[in-house]
C-alpha cells in the first residue's frame, strides 16, 4: 500500500512534470526533426539560472521566465548556427560538450556571486515570489492518500503549474505536428536533400526546431528548480540521457509519448526501490546500495524495451519498421 | 513539331537553341586534381525533352548537381529564364521553377504518400511557424493542395496507396512518387536524374508516357539516363558528355553516329563492358547501316 502511494506521489510530482517537459522539447528536436540534441540538460540549466537569478535579484516572475527562454534561444542559435549545416552527428557532439560547458561555467568559483558556484542557488533565495502566488493553504494538504505542502517546493501549487505547462506543451506539439510546418520538419527528418529539392529552406527549419525545443527545455528547468534548487551538477549528462530514455520509452514523434514515458520511468524507479527494500534484507543490500541497484534494474528493463519494442510504447510500428 | 525547333540548331557541342530556358557558361568543378565538369557552353531548349548521356564518370550527375545548386562550381555562371542561379541555394532554385529528382530515390519513407505529395506544394503559408498555429489561415490552401495531389496520384496510379507509408512502395513506385511530388509545385522545368534506374520493366512504359505527357503540358525536361532505349524513345535532343566536357549534341537518331561519341563510349567500354552492352550493339549496328 505504501508503495502504491509513493508511486502515485511520484506520478504527479513536479520533477516528473519537469522531465516530461524536457522530453517534449527533445521530441521537437529528435522525434519531429531528427536532430540529435545530446545537451537538453544544458538548456534546462540555462533556464534554471535565468529564472533563479532574475527572481533572486527581485525581478518579477514573467521576467524570469522570459530571461530563461531568451537564454535558451540564444544558446540554440549559437549551437545551431555552425552545426546545422553539417551532418547530424556534429550537432550531437557540439551539444553534449556545450551543455557540459554551461555546467562547468556555472559551477566555477569566479561566478560565485552570480551562480553560487558548485553549491548553486538555494531554493529560498528565488522561490518566494512564485510560492506567494499559491492559491493553496500554506501547510500540508491531503488529497486522498497524498500529502503535499500547499505552496512550498514540491507542492500542490507547483504540481498544478508544472502539469498545466505539460498540458500546454502537449497541445503545442499536437497542433504543430499536424500542421504544414510540422510536415516540413518530418520531411527534414526523413531526407534533407529531398526537402531542399522541393524548395524548403532546411537550415531555417532545423534552427526553428532547435530553438523551440530548447525553449521548452528551459521551462522544464524552471519547474525543476522551483521544486528543488539550482544545482549545476543535477543537470549533468545523466539527466540528458534520462530524458532520451523516457522519450524513447514513451515513443518518439508521438504526442503523449514523452508524458507517459516520464511518468512510467519515475514510477518504475520508485516501484523497484520499494519492492527491493521490502524483499531484499538489509544485510545483502543496504539503503545506499539500493538506489544504484534500482537504476540498474530499470536500465535493463529499458534495454529490453528498446530491443523488443523499438518504437516505444505509443509509437507506430510501421513508422519505424520501414526505416531504411 | 519539336523537330522543327531543332531544325536550325547546329549539331555541335554547345549549340545555341532558339529559345533556351537554361544557359550555362564556363562551368568548372574539380575535386582535388580531378576535373569532374568543365562545360564551356550549354543550352537547354524550352519545352523540349533533352537527354544528357555519357559513359560512367562523364560528370553528368555532378553537372546536374551544379545546375540545381546542390553543388558549387569553382568557376562559371548559369542562367535559368534569364536569371543567374550562381550561388543560389537548392531550395531557391526549386522555388524559381526548376525541380529535380534523384538517382537514388528520396521518397520520405516514414511519411504517407499523400504527405509526401503535400510537401511538394508551394505557397502553403502554414509552413510558417506562427501561421501554423491558426489552421483557419492554411486549411483552405491545404484542401487545394490535397485535391491537386489526388489528381496527380491518380495520373501516376498511386491513388490507392495514398495513405500508406512511402517506405512500403516498390522501387518503381517510389520513382513515380518522386516525380509526382516534383510536379506539385507546377515547375517550369524538371530535371530527372536516372529516372529508369531500378525500375521494374513493367513500369518503364508508364514512366516514359508520363515524361512525354509533361512535355505536352509545356514542361521542359532534362534527364540523365543510361538506358539508350529510353533516350531514343522520348528525347528530342541529346547532349553527350565525356570526361567532364560536352563532346557532341544532336537529335537522338544521329548523335550516336558521331565518331567522338562512339570513341567515348567504346573507349569506356573496353574497361567495363557490362554496363551498356545493348547500347554498344546499337552503336555498332547503326555505324554499319
Amino acid at each position: 500500500m505504501d508503495i502504491l502511494v509513493s508511486i502515485l506521489r511520484e506520478a504527479i510530482a513536479p520533477t516528473t512534470a519537469a522531465f516530461a517537459l524536457a522530453a517534449i522539447g527533445l521530441n521537437f528536436h529528435f522525434g519531429m526533426t531528427g536532430l540529435l540534441n545530446m545537451g537538453q540538460a544544458g538548456f534546462m540549466l540555462l533556464g534554471m539560472y535565468g529564472y533563479a537569478i532574475t527572481a533572486r535579484e527581485g525581478g518579477p516572475i514573467w521576467l524570469g521566465v522570459l530571461v530563461a527562454i531568451a537564454l535558451a534561444v540564444v544558446f540554440a542559435v549559437v549551437l545551431g548556427w555552425p552545426t546545422l549545416k553539417l551532418r547530424g552527428d556534429y550537432l550531437a557532439i557540439v551539444t553534449i560538450a556545450a551543455a557540459e560547458m554551461i555546467r562547468y561555467v556555472g559551477r566555477s568559483q569566479n561566478l560565485n556571486s552570480l551562480t553560487g558556484a558548485s553549491t548553486g542557488i538555494r531554493g529560498n533565495e528565488f522561490k518566494g515570489s512564485f510560492e506567494m502566488l499559491s492559491p493553496f493553504p500554506d501547510r500540508m494538504v491531503e488529497f486522498g492518500p497524498i500529502a503535499l505542502h500547499g505552496s512550498q517546493s514540491t507542492s500542490w501549487w507547483l504540481a498544478l503549474v508544472g502539469w498545466s505547462l505539460v498540458g500546454l506543451m502537449v497541445l503545442l506539439f499536437w497542433r504543430l505536428s499536424r500542421s504544414p510546418w510540422g510536415r516540413v520538419l518530418k520531411g527534414v527528418r526523413e531526407d534533407e536533400d529531398a526537402v531542399r529539392s522541393l524548395g524548403k529552406n532546411v537550415y531555417s527549419y532545423k534552427m526553428q526546431a532547435l530553438v523551440i525545443g530548447g525553449a521548452i527545455g528551459a521551462l522544464a528547468g524552471i519547474v525543476w528548480a522551483l521544486g528543488a534548487s539550482v544545482q549545476p551538477d543535477s543537470m549533468g549528462r545523466p539527466t540528458t540521457f534520462w530524458i532520451w530514455t523516457l522519450l524513447l520509452l514513451g515513443g518518439a514523434a508521438t504526442v503523449f509519448g514523452p508524458v507517459l514515458g516520464s511518468i512510467l520511468f519515475w514510477c518504475a524507479l520508485v516501484f523497484v526501490k520499494g519492492v527491493a527494500s521490502a524483499v531484499i534484507p538489509d544485510t545483502v543490500l543496504n539503503t545506499q546500495q539500493l538506489e544504484p541497484f534500482s537504476l540498474t534494474l530499470v536500465g535493463v528493463t529499458l534495454m529490453c524495451l528498446v530491443i523488443f519494442r523499438p518504437q516505444g510504447i505509443l509509437g507506430d510500428k510501421k513508422e519505424l519498421a520501414f526505416h531504411d | 513539331m519539336t523537330d522543327d525547333v531543332f531544325a536550325q540548331v547546329p549539331r555541335e557541342p554547345g549549340a545555341p537553341k532558339p529559345d533556351p530556358i537554361v544557359i550555362a557558361d564556363k562551368v568548372h568543378r574539380h575535386f582535388g586534381g580531378l576535373t569532374a565538369v568543365d562545360v564551356d557552353h550549354f543550352e537547354v531548349q524550352r519545352g523540349a525533352i533533352t537527354a544528357l548521356i555519357g559513359p560512367n564518370g562523364a560528370g553528368k550527375s555532378t553537372f546536374f548537381n551544379l545546375l540545381t545548386g546542390f553543388d558549387k562550381p569553382q568557376r562559371g555562371d548559369w542562367l535559368f529564364n534569364g536569371h543567374s542561379l550562381k550561388g543560389v541555394s537548392p531550395a531557391k532554385v526549386a522555388r524559381a521553377g526548376k525541380v529535380r529528382t534523384f538517382q537514388l530515390t528520396k521518397a520520405l519513407s516514414r511519411m504517407t504518400v499523400i504527405e509526401n505529395m503535400r510537401l511538394g506544394a508551394s505557397d502553403q503559408s502554414g509552413e510558417n511557424f506562427f501561421v501554423a498555429f491558426v489552421p483557419a489561415l492554411w486549411k483552405a490552401r491545404e484542401e487545394e493542395i490535397t485535391a491537386k495531389a489526388h489528381v496527380l496520384l491518380k495520373r501516376f496510379k498511386l491513388y490507392e496507396k495514398k495513405d500508406e507509408f512511402a517506405g512500403s512502395l516498390s522501387g518503381g513506385q517510389r520513382k513515380l512518387l518522386e516525380m509526382a511530388r516534383a510536379l506539385m509545385s507546377d515547375p517550369e522545368m524538371v530535371m530527372l536524374d536516372e529516372p529508369m534506374a531500378g525500375v521494374n520493366p513493367a513500369l518503364t512504359e508508364s514512366l516514359l508516357d508520363h515524361i512525354v505527357k509533361l512535355k505536352n503540358e509545356g514542361v521542359t525536361v532534362l534527364f540523365v539516363e543510361h538506358d539508350m532505349h529510353m533516350v531514343r524513345r522520348i528525347s528530342d535532343w541529346v547532349v553527350v558528355m565525356a570526361q567532364g566536357q560536352i563532346i557532341a549534341e544532336g537529335p537522338p537518331d544521329s548523335v550516336m553516329l558521331n565518331p567522338q561519341v562512339q570513341e567515348a563510349y567504346l573507349g569506356a567500354h573496353m574497361d567495363e563492358d557490362l554496363s551498356e552492352p545493348a547500347a554498344v550493339d546499337e552503336i555498332k549496328k547503326e555505324a554499319s547501316e
